[in-house]
């Protein structure tokens, strides 16, 4: 009985997980594309176009680094470059521990994997929310997995449809919009909107850093002025 | 080995282990308050700050114009997502307000 009742927790975590995804997807797929549609153009052969959103499996540092191949970097800077796009994870992945913390290193391993952005902002205000059915985990599982699998597949479509899609059709825009649907219901009161504020402007006037440290840093402007605008 | 292949498995391991860092490798460690409180700042502040370049930076110069499609979506993206907090209507409404944008301004 108590083993039935939490499989279909489970099952009802990973289906909310999968639901709450789908309306992303519609931003997340036309992205995929045109990684996909970019990296071949970059000389990328079809294989490594592919392998790079399972590799990888990070859109914007994906589009940056197709992106420089194109304007012949050095591989160990493309290295370092891609590496501080990514840096932001650290910070998911600190938000997310405490309620992590109980799981089995298999699990974290796995929801690792698929932490990016557009899961992080779904499952910590999944996370957030006071009742717990001691199966959040799925929940996160089911929306990482759907997003997992929606990369791959818009990727292969990209790489497919190739010069059929021009990138004069601007779907990287898709990107912006993707963010923009999960980060304005999460700014709810003053400080939280000083720190997009705040964190928006720095990112514009830092945005010639190597490296494209300005993510980081215009990351780290936003979040000491939450957290200062808090104590006033 | 090409290089394209050093690139992408470096950069795939450097983030995984970033993803991993706090959820597995760094897990016992306890942070203080200051540091729970500064992450509940961390989904507003970074995807902003990955946003607001795409909306204004043209071509890495900003452009507040109103021929700036992107921008004048964006605020249409942004004034749906206020009203409606609904993902499906926000990126839809902002795709064809950006589509519509460049048709007109074109």
């Amino acid at each position: 009985m108590a083993v039935d009742n939490s499989t279909a927790i489970k099952r009802t975590e990973f289906l909310s997980g999968l639901r709450d995804i789908i309306p992303i997807l519609l931003g997340v797929a036309p992205f995929g594309m045109i990684y996909g549609v970019l990296a071949t153009g970059a000389g990328l052969s079809n294989l490594d176009a592919q392998a790079m959103s399972s590799v990888v499996f990070a859109g914007s540092a994906q589009f940056m680094l197709v992106q420089l191949l194109n304007v012949g970097m050095p591989t160990i800077m493309m290295i370092l470059t891609g590496f501080v796009i990514n840096l932001r994870h650290a910070l998911y992945s600190a938000s997310l521990a405490p309620y992590t913390r109980p799981l089995t290193p298999l699990w974290k391993m796995l929801l690792s994997y698929v932490l990016v952005d557009e899961a992080f902002a779904l499952v910590v205000m999944h996370y957030k929310q006071p009742n717990d059915s001691g199966y959040r985990h799925w929940y996160f599982l089911g929306a990482g997995l759907t997003l997992w699998t929606t990369w791959q597949l818009s990727t292969a479509a990209g790489i497919f449809l190739g010069a059929q899609v021009p990138a004069s059709w601007g779907l990287d825009f898709t990107l912006a919009l993707t963010f923009i649907a999960l980060t304005v219901p999460a700014i709810v009161d003053r400080p939280s909107l000083l720190a997009a504020l705040s964190a928006g402007v720095t990112a514009v006037l830092a945005r010639n850093l190597p490296y494209k440290l300005g993510l980081m840093a215009a990351a780290l402007v936003g979040i000491l002025v939450g957290l200062w605008s808090e104590k006033k | 080995m090409s290089d394209i292949w050093i690139i992408m498995i470096a950069v795939g391991i450097l983030t995984y282990l970033t993803r991993l860092s706090f959820i597995l490798l760094l897990d016992k460690w306890q942070p203080p308050q200051i540091v729970t409180s500064a992450l509940r700042y961390v989904p507003v502040a970074v995807l902003t700050a990955i946003i607001i370049p795409e909306l204004v930076v043209v071509d890495n110069a900003l452009d507040f114009s109103l021929a700036n499609a992107r921008m004048l979506a964006g605020i249409v993206a942004i004034l749906v997502a206020w009203r409606t907090k609904s993902a499906l209507w926000t990126i839809a409404v902002g795709f064809a307000a950006f589509l519509l944008l460049n048709a007109i301004l074109a």
